[in-house]
């Protein structure tokens, strides 16, 4: 099974749930949060090999052949080939590699060369695997990293992805083909405020969710709104100034404070129970589109 | 030397997410009401308007793009569109049109490259112009705001990101503000690039953590990438007061500016239930603020 936690909003704790729960559990995490990935703070684990270089198809124009016909300009949708005159400007920063160019080229002018945005790293790490993103700084198109690091999700087994804030392609890019994904939150105006868009995608996406509120306290707002909206409440970790000052030096919760690995354990069941509903609709043919 | 009637534009960001980026930017808003529009750069979970409370002017659609679309009576179900698409964008439909096994494309993994429309033999597939999403022109208690909304699932925040910075600097330039504060998406990619490039200056807002420090090493480094002067402050400093300085000092290093530190104090959550931004309220940490805004703003 394949889980991912998202949120909406950043610093709600998605990557505290994601790595407590690989560490109780032994599942592969997979940190797609890849222009800034942190599961390695906490997880510190020997690296496995070297790290994997990701790039991405751009075009190159050979200009002997090239005739300057401007076909390549005129179909690039994300405007990465300006034709001026008899000459190709690319501007490989705006190409999503969909490979048009090459295909639409008259002449056969254009071939792919391969562009570099980032690596992956494997790490191991007790009794589990981290696998993580890297993007280059500098680099704006996170999704075909993405896509890279789910790559190695493995065959058999579960695996955890600690996705991207925000609601935008890379977020969904995280959440696609999972069984079910976990969107934490924050019992504040802001935290509910991005519950919300985040719940959106996920039900855009048609994938069976549920919700962690993070730092609870007093304030109900968080636990009223999953009631009104039927959403599973899955777990609640409370604002508990251990976990906050075991996070800022980088440990996990289940190894700072012992007594909150009951709260993952509880949290991992009924996530099972959320993907094993999703795997007999699958099986009765209801599934979702 | 910067030009007398351009404003001057300054973004906050944080690499990592939920450092306070949009309190700061709330409570900057206040202490320079009157003199500035407020833009809101994170436009896929936008939250400074819960604070500002806007009474939307005009608002406008975000057309971004394009969609493909398979118009299933007239696919012969050849397969040229999943096999060309570089997005796995194309899979069989569930539903079959007559006997044949027909394609369809998922919207939200279609990245509008019009490969497909280009080469199916059969003509079959639209190519359509996608709203993704819509953006705003609002007045606040401390002045105009303009602010987006990205649809869920949607591309282009990038692109939203610019229409948005760009609204900022005309209603900045045609009411004659001289700053213009924008509050900026977490991490380091495209709308985060697509916030900073150009702007006279970034306050990043970090905290005493591994994460935090980890994350501001990777924001500054997308600063000097673009040659953006950036201001630091260490937010909530006091939950690790080692930590803190030790980002302070790297900082520096790194060639930023530091302008000061706000201290952990629960008075934050309160302001922003309350839908109030910090200065407005008499807790402690509104000091740290105010002279955090006395530095950004002098510098």
């Amino acid at each position: 099974m394949m889980v991912t936690v998202a949120s909406g909003k950043g610093g709600t704790g998605k990557t505290t749930v994601a790595a407590n729960l690989a560490r109780i559990c032994g599942a592969t995490l997979l940190d797609c949060d890849v222009e800034e990935p942190n599961a390695h703070l906490f997880l510190k684990g020997e690296p496995c090999g070297e790290p994997e270089i990701v790039s991405v198809p751009v075009p190159e124009v050979d200009e002997g052949r090239c005739d300057g016909c401007g076909e390549c300009g005129r179909f690039c949708a994300y405007k990465a080939l300006v034709v001026l005159g008899r000459r190709v400007l690319v501007f490989p920063e705006l190409c999503h590699g969909c490979g048009g160019c090459m295909r639409v080229c008259p002449k056969g002018a254009i071939r792919e060369t391969r562009q570099r945005i980032g690596s992956v790293e494997t790490f191991r790490s007790g009794n589990m695997t981290l696998v993580q993103g890297r993007l280059d700084i500098g680099v704006a198109a996170a999704p075909p990293l993405i896509r890279a690091v789910k790559n190695h999700a493995p065959k058999d087994g579960d695996a955890l992805v600690d996705a991207p804030p925000g609601t935008a392609c890379p977020v969904v890019t995280a959440l696609r083909g999972t069984d079910c994904a976990v969107l934490v939150t924050e019992p504040t105006p802001f935290g509910l405020h991005d519950l919300g868009l985040a719940v959106d995608v996920v039900r855009e996406l048609g994938l069976p969710f549920g919700v962690v509120v993070n730092r609870a306290d007093a304030d109900d707002c968080a636990r009223a709104a999953c009631r009104a909206g039927h959403i599973p409440l899955l777990a609640e970790i409370p604002d508990d100034r251990r976990i906050a000052e075991a996070y800022s030096r980088g440990e996990l919760a289940v190894e700072a404070v012992p007594e909150y690995r009951r709260v993952f354990e509880t949290l991992m069941t009924r996530i099972n129970g959320l993907g094993a509903k999703q795997t007999r609709a699958d099986t009765d043919g209801h599934k979702h589109e | 030397m910067s030009d007398p009637a351009k404003p001057r534009e300054i973004v906050v960001i944080s690499g990592k997410g939920g450092t306070g980026k949009t309190s700061v930017t709330a409570s900057f808003a206040v202490l320079a009401a009157g003199r500035a529009v407020l833009a809101d750069c994170d436009v896929d979970a936008a939250d400074l308007h819960l604070v500002l409370s806007p009474r939307i002017v005009t608002r406008a659609e975000f057309k971004s793009g394009y969609g493909a679309v398979i118009r299933s009576e007239a696919c012969t179900g050849c397969g040229t569109c999943a096999e060309l698409c570089r997005f796995g964008a194309v899979r069989p439909s569930e539903r079959v049109s007559g006997a044949r096994q027909v394609y369809a494309v998922d919207p939200a993994a279609c990245e509008g490259c019009g490969v497909c429309v280009r080469f199916c033999p059969a003509g079959a597939i639209a190519f359509s112009e996608r709203v993704s999403g819509e953006w705003m022109v609002s007045e606040t208690r401390c002045g105009p705001m303009v602010h987006a909304r990205l649809h869920a699932a949607a591309e282009n925040s990038g692109k939203l990101v610019s229409v948005v910075r760009n609204e900022a600097r005309r209603v900045a330039e045609e009411r004659q503000l001289p700053l213009i504060i924008s509050d900026g998406p977490p991490g380091i990619g495209c709308p985060v690039i697509s916030s900073v490039t150009g702007a006279d200056g970034v306050l990043a807002v970090t905290e005493p953590t591994v994460s935090g420090e980890h994350d501001l090493a990777r924001v500054m480094q997308l600063t000097r990438h673009f040659g953006v002067p950036t201001f630091v402050c260490v937010n909530k400093w006091d939950l690790n007061p080692d930590a803190a300085g030790r980002i302070e000092r790297a900082a520096e290093r790194a060639g930023a500016r530091l302008v000061g530190r706000i201290r952990y104090d629960r008075g934050v959550t309160d302001a922003q239930r309350q839908a109030k931004a910090v200065v407005e309220t008499d807790t402690p940490a509104a000091a740290d603020v105010r002279s955090l805004w006395k530095k950004v703003e002098t510098d």
